[in-house]
């Protein structure tokens, strides 16, 4: 198998006596895409939460990219290479497609600091490259996101993780708001990360999205990981009643 | 299947144009509201811009363009910061009350030592402080109001107050300083150098005599800032900033944006540009008073949100705001010109400001459904 890119041992938060999440041990190799499913609070979100560092996790090592980490905040996991599609969009409605894009991370003619000179003809350029890579559509770049519908902003979104992406995408409900062409373009766009060889950790509810796209499928049950299973070594049923509970007590089995 | 993404979500617009500048709206409207005074006026036998005397050799009404600019220059100044305020999401409300701090404490190091051959009465402190170079006023100046806008910026920043707030009780603070100052006494007769800085040339020295513009050097500053904070918010990371935070403050933080001291220096700018105004105020009249710059700060308000500013945050534009005080002060004027008592010009402007607010929700509303 090839490298691992991000492993957990013995991931744990608890909000005061809740156990959102409890031991949980997690790998991902190199070019991977993997499913997190599981009913809601089962612990899915927490789990991505303590890995971006959105919050601090009560115990546990997280070690990605080969050693363990301590990300103070979700830009210190950014700016590692981990790039979050979180489930409410982070994109400022007024500014273009390019500004959303490089919004926090501008290119400069020359630097001069809060009053900089943008490059803009170069961020747009490097926009318009990144919605090809990513076989995003967007009539036109110039326009305010406000003005566009939920599955260009998601797109946008989207493009933006995957543009930047180095080393490892996470995707909290992508297509959870989406139309049925929208969620296929969002899924194009999965397709084409898995191309690229990037790795990926997707959270879905819909399975038959998570066969269509992953390699593997992680179950969590009440902040536990209760199973992780092969795509082509199991099915629909089969993560239903891990899902459910109906499989996979204590003894279950770990990647 | 993703060949057929341009038709996504069934868009009422057309995606592929550019949407059209709401800044054209406002000029649309500014040029409707010259026109409906000029026939006005026309109808009462005179004209709102065009110079209708045999004996003077002119084109246009020199005279009401000269004032209806000065008159707007002085609070447009301050309509800059207010606009970059309101586009990071906040609102001031104190930049009248900072004008009039600001303006009593300027003038006091402006004075001049004597007065028609006999010492200034309206001295505020010793010999010390009378006939100092231009600079020194200038440079107070310009501290008390970056004071009062690092004030300003911190209380919304970090004690997370809101910022109608904050700026309130900078509003009533700052207002009471401007009469303590001098126990409500006016500060005046500044030094000739003083008196240049609004009454000048500016124009004439900046274009090395080309065109001359004598006594119009507020509208003169207000233009050139005008320009560079354009620029400044339309091609810095400033601005984009700016536009960010006020857009959607919880997705530039998460982008690394440090909104907080950005807040901090947006509010500050606010301050020293309310500072310019107390210059170029003083200078104009020669005086400070501690009633200086009333109602500024709503005048001001009412530019920015008459020119597309949306209280809102996020949008709205430098030129905007310029074109929303020249509509302000066309009105004005207009009033004036057709006699309208100056009573119903107040009650007026009130419904004025109001409907841009009304126009600007209804756009909101109609873009949301469209």
């Amino acid at each position: 198998m090839s490298r691992i890119i991000l492993e957990t041992r013995g991931l744990t938060k608890h909000y005061g006596g809740v156990h959102a999440l409890e031991d949980a041990n997690f790998i991902l190799h190199e070019g991977e895409h993997v499913a997190v499913v599981g009913d809601n609070g089962a612990g899915k979100s927490t789990f991505v939460r303590q890995v971006t560092a959105v919050e601090q996790r009560t115990a546990g090592e997280i070690i990605f990219d080969g050693r363990p980490v301590h990300f103070s905040g979700p830009l210190e996991a950014r700016e590692a290479g981990i790039e979050t599609v979180f489930q409410t969009l982070a994109l400022a409605d007024d500014l273009d497609v390019p500004s959303n894009l490089f919004l926090g991370r501008e290119i400069f003619k020359w630097r001069l600091g809060p009053f900089s000179w943008l490059d803009r003809k170069t961020m747009r350029d490097r926009t318009l490259e990144a919605l090809k890579t990513t076989a995003v559509k967007i009539p036109n770049v110039d326009n305010p996101i406000r003005n566009m519908s939920g599955g260009q902003r998601q797109c946008v979104a989207i493009a933006r993780t995957a543009a930047f992406a180095s080393k490892l995408v996470i995707m909290d409900e992508p297509t959870a708001a989406l139309g049925v062409q929208e969620t296929a373009q969002v899924e194009n766009i999965i397709r084409g990360l898995k191309d690229r060889g990037i790795p990926m950790i997707l959270i879905s509810h819909n399975l038959r999205q998570v066969f269509d796209l992953v390699d593997r499928i992680v179950v969590f049950r009440r902040g536990r990981i209760v199973a992780s299973l092969r795509r082509d070594e199991t099915d629909g049923n089969d993560i239903v009643s891990y899902i459910t509970g109906v499989k996979g007590g204590s003894d279950a089995a770990y990647a | 299947m993703a060949e057929t993404a341009h038709g996504l979500g069934g868009l009422k617009y057309d995606p592929t144009k550019r949407t059209r500048a709401p800044e054209w709206n406002v000029f649309g409207a500014l040029v409707l509201i010259v026109l409906i005074f000029e026939i006005l006026n026309r109808m009462q036998g005179g004209s709102f811009l065009f110079n209708m005397r045999d004996n003077v050799d002119a084109i246009f009404n020199q005279q009401r363009l000269d004032i209806m600019i000065l008159q707007v220059a002085i609070v447009g100044i301050i309509a800059l910061g207010v606009t970059q305020v309101i586009i990071i999401g906040g609102i001031d409300l104190s930049s009248g009350s900072v004008v009039g701090a600001t303006a009593m404490i300027v003038m006091s190091f402006a004075q001049t030592a004597v007065v028609n051959g006999n010492p200034n009465p309206k001295a505020i402190f010793g010999d010390w402080a009378m006939d100092l170079p231009v600079i020194v006023p200038i440079a107070v100046g310009l501290a008390c109001g970056l004071v009062a806008g690092l004030v300003n910026g911190l209380l919304v920043a970090y004690t997370k107050i809101p910022p109608f707030i904050a700026t309130l009780g900078m509003m009533v603070s700052a207002r009471g300083v401007a009469r303590w100052w001098s126990n409500g006494q006016p500060v005046s007769f500044p030094t000739a150098e003083y008196g240049q800085l609004a009454n000048g040339d500016l124009l004439g020295s900046l274009t090395f005599g080309l065109i001359h513009w004598p006594g119009q050097n507020p509208a003169v500053v207000f233009v050139l800032l005008a320009v560079l904070f354009h620029v400044v918010m339309t091609y810095t990371l400033y601005g984009k900033r700016c536009y960010a935070i006020g857009s959607n403050e919880a997705a530039a933080r998460m982008s690394g944006i440090n909104v907080d001291r950005h807040k901090v220096l947006v509010y500050a700018i606010a301050g020293l540009l309310a500072a310019v105004a107390a210059v170029l105020l003083t200078s104009k009249n020669l005086t400070a008073q501690a009633g200086m710059g009333v109602m500024y700060e709503l005048d001001a308000i009412a530019m920015a949100v008459i020119g597309g500013v949306s209280l809102a945050g996020g949008r709205g534009s430098i030129i905007g705001t310029v074109l929303g005080a020249a509509i302000f002060s066309v009105i004005i004027s207009g009033f004036t010109s057709v006699k309208l008592d100056a009573y119903y010009q107040e009650m007026v402007k009130g419904a004025i400001i109001v409907g841009a607010v009304v126009l600007d929700q209804w756009r909101q509303r109609k873009r949301a459904r469209g």
